[in-house]
């Protein structure tokens, strides 16, 4: 137990000092560079147009799905994380098993690409 | 107070010294590759590249990190405050903070954990959020277009990225890094691109769309989207976005080094007594060469070509590599112990 | 021991503070972005448990990849956040009524908790000597508890096509790259070439 948080404590020092440097470098050149703002140099960049309406619009459902889809091909790939590294031990059984899991999910798979889940528009 | 000293001080400094021996020659790194990119594109299309300010230009990274440090740091009125400027800064301690597991040498590294591949894993799989927090915040059309273009795009190509792993670890049998670049000691027809040459190429394809970078480089679209999801900033908020991405392509490049290239081995065995870093930083060299010959060869993709190249070729042809791997090691009883 | 203690309570404090948070900030893409990071406190939690593997799924799933979809949902609504205020209070007794009950059952199962020694013994060493977190799971995982992985595969994929049914609609006159066709497109199928006798034109 020991013997693995010690490994994490330099994470957690250097998540630490990464915060602070990136801090640091925003707050300096704030303090150190002139500011001089006006209404129109903070108006959002628009080509010239004055921003019409809010940016934040309603947007292709399509987004969402390949959030979805990402989610659960994630979720795959963490199953076969320690799958990957105990193929020894696990013998055949462990493998089949496997077989088994991802035969299932190609079966998603290949629907998807026969609904057209998978082509962009 | 001895007991504080020796207990608790003396190994924090040791681990401050380590951590500032990695950030220093890291954004040195940087801008020097900001440099190396201009003179490498001018070469290949027959100019010179920067060669004014100093020696060959060598000063120029500097004149240009110093004039976008004395400029004005501009928040949009119509921005979300505190997203905006948390955006380019979680950009940039991700990138950084990842090289903490990259093993330099024998014993060289940070935290040698023992799911390194894992931590590094996740901290990249975060990186979707530094853009999708800027295009949000910025409360511009462009921005918010290229943050959506830019998360759909990493998120797709993570997952070939995640089953490329495994097909690593397969052959490996440990997620600690440096157990996956002892494994390929003993020169270089160990390493693993020769085993996994198909998957090689669709890592280095892969990392290109994830690092945004040409010919994937979509979210930055100049001519329709200027740019993107970082279009409202400016000054250090905006070098914080471009540290924290041209550091994640150097880190890309080194993840690739680790797990095909060898690492810190040294190609041939008598050419061991050169030290690994510098076989190590040689590597990193050589991918990232490819990276921008590659940006000053290929015409840029379109939205629904990229969808289709990820989805529809890498992810269905590494997991037939998976399954490959996996059952020739299975069958030849082959598996790493 | 002590470096320990501080960093869990920084972890535990830093979680609590911003789960609170999810729930009271006004604007839902904050809550979103707090849920990250009462997320990320909870994987150092786990690290302290010396549940590395866990810890690391959790930022791999939970915030690379189900806190994506939600602040993806999230940003993009343009809902009006004072008009969905304002039935608070109608539902208000039924939403105490509910937070009452749940409250007995966890103050039932904190009361009736009792740890065997077994389980002390567990804690203090979560994986067996000398063998990773990942080894440990995996040795499990896929013999132990194959019948809970098949369904664990069966509920990925009832989730895919339930998403595939519930939001692919294909829009009309959507024009489509067919690779193959034009793979196959000859240059006899193009382009005719025709003898143009001087002077004289087409």
């Amino acid at each position: 137990m020991q013997e693995l948080l010690s490994e994490y404590l330099p994470i957690l020092v250097f998540i630490g000092i990464a915060v602070g440097l990136s801090a640091v470098i925003i707050i300096a050149s704030l303090v150190l560079a002139k500011q001089a703002p006006d209404v129109e140099k903070l108006s959002a960049y628009e080509c010239g147009f004055a921003p019409f309406e809010d940016a934040r619009i309603k947007f292709d459902v399509r987004f969402y799905l390949v959030a979805i889809l990402f989610i659960i091909f994630d979720l795959e790939v963490a199953f076969l994380f320690p799958w990957a590294v105990t193929l020894g031990d696990i013998g055949t059984f462990g493998f089949v098993s496997m077989v088994i899991f991802l035969a299932v999910l190609t079966v998603g798979f290949i629907y998807e690409w026969k609904k057209g889940a998978l082509e962009w528009e | 107070m001895e007991l504080l000293w020796d207990g608790y001080i003396e190994p924090l400094v040791w681990i401050v010294a380590k951590i500032l021996a990695i950030v220093v020659p890291l954004l040195v790194a940087v801008a020097y590759l900001t440099y190396a990119e201009r003179k490498v594109i001018g070469a290949i299309q027959l100019r010179k590249g920067p060669n004014v300010v100093g020696p060959f230009g060598l000063l120029q990274p500097l004149a240009d990190g110093l004039k976008l440090f004395l400029k004005e740091t501009i928040i949009p009125t119509s921005a979300n405050k505190g997203v905006f400027i948390i955006a380019p800064m979680l950009t940039f301690i991700l990138a950084i903070i990842a090289w903490a597991v990259i093993p330099f040498d024998e014993g060289m590294v940070l935290a040698d954990l023992n799911v390194g591949i894992l931590y590094l894993f996740a901290i990249s799989s975060l990186g979707v959020y530094g853009i999708v927090m800027a295009g949000w915040a910025s409360n511009s059309k462009y921005a918010f277009l290229g943050a959506l273009r830019s998360g759909a795009q990493m998120v797709s190509y993570e997952i070939s990225i995640g089953l490329i792993i495994i097909s690593v670890l397969l052959t490996t049998g440990s997620l600690n890094l440096s157990d996956i670049v002892r494994g390929q000691i003993g020169g270089v027809w160990e390493w693993n691109f020769v085993y996994h040459f198909p998957m090689f190429i669709v890592f280095i394809v892969s990392i290109l769309a994830e690092t945004n970078r040409a010919p994937f480089d979509l979210p930055e679209a100049e001519a329709e989207l200027v740019s993107g999801y970082n279009v409202d900033y400016s000054a250090m908020t905006f070098a914080l976005f471009f540290l924290g991405e041209y550091a994640n392509m150097i880190l890309m490049s080194g993840l690739c080094a680790v797990l095909f290239l060898g690492g810190w081995t040294a190609p041939l065995p008598f050419l061991d007594f050169i030290p690994g870093a510098i076989w190590f930083i040689l590597k990193i060299c050589f991918v990232l060469f490819i990276f921008l010959w590659v940006r000053a060869t290929f015409p840029r993709y379109r939205y629904d070509q990229l969808m289709r190249l990820g989805w529809k070729i890498f992810l269905p042809l590494s997991f037939a590599w998976v399954m490959l791997v996996a059952t020739f090691l299975v069958v030849f009883d082959k598996v790493p112990a | 021991m002590v470096v320990q203690a501080l960093a869990f309570y920084l972890f535990a404090t830093i979680a609590v503070l911003s789960a609170t948070a999810v729930v009271t900030v006004r604007n839902p893409v904050h809550s979103v972005l707090l849920l990250i990071l009462t997320f990320f406190n909870a994987a150092g939690l786990f690290v302290l448990l010396g549940a590395e593997f866990l810890a690391m799924l959790l930022v791999v799933v939970y915030v690379g990849a189900v806190a994506v979809l939600f602040l993806f949902v999230v940003m993009m609504l343009d809902i009006n956040f004072v008009e969905m205020r304002q039935g608070f209070l109608n539902y208000l007794p039924i939403g105490v009524l509910i937070a009452v009950v749940l409250f007995v059952e966890l103050a039932f199962v904190g009361a009736g908790w009792t740890l065997t020694d077994e389980a002390v013994a567990v804690l203090a060493q979560p994986t067996p000597a000398g063998v990773g977190n990942v080894e440990a799971l995996g040795r499990l995982i896929y013999t132990d508890y194959a019948y809970i992985f098949q369904s664990a595969g069966l509920v990925l994929l009832v989730a895919m096509i339930g998403a595939i049914v519930l939001t692919l609609r294909h829009r009309e006159g959507v024009r489509r790259q067919k690779i193959s066709e034009q793979v196959k497109r000859t240059r006899a199928d193009t382009l005719e070439i025709k003898k143009v006798p001087v002077g004289r034109g087409i």
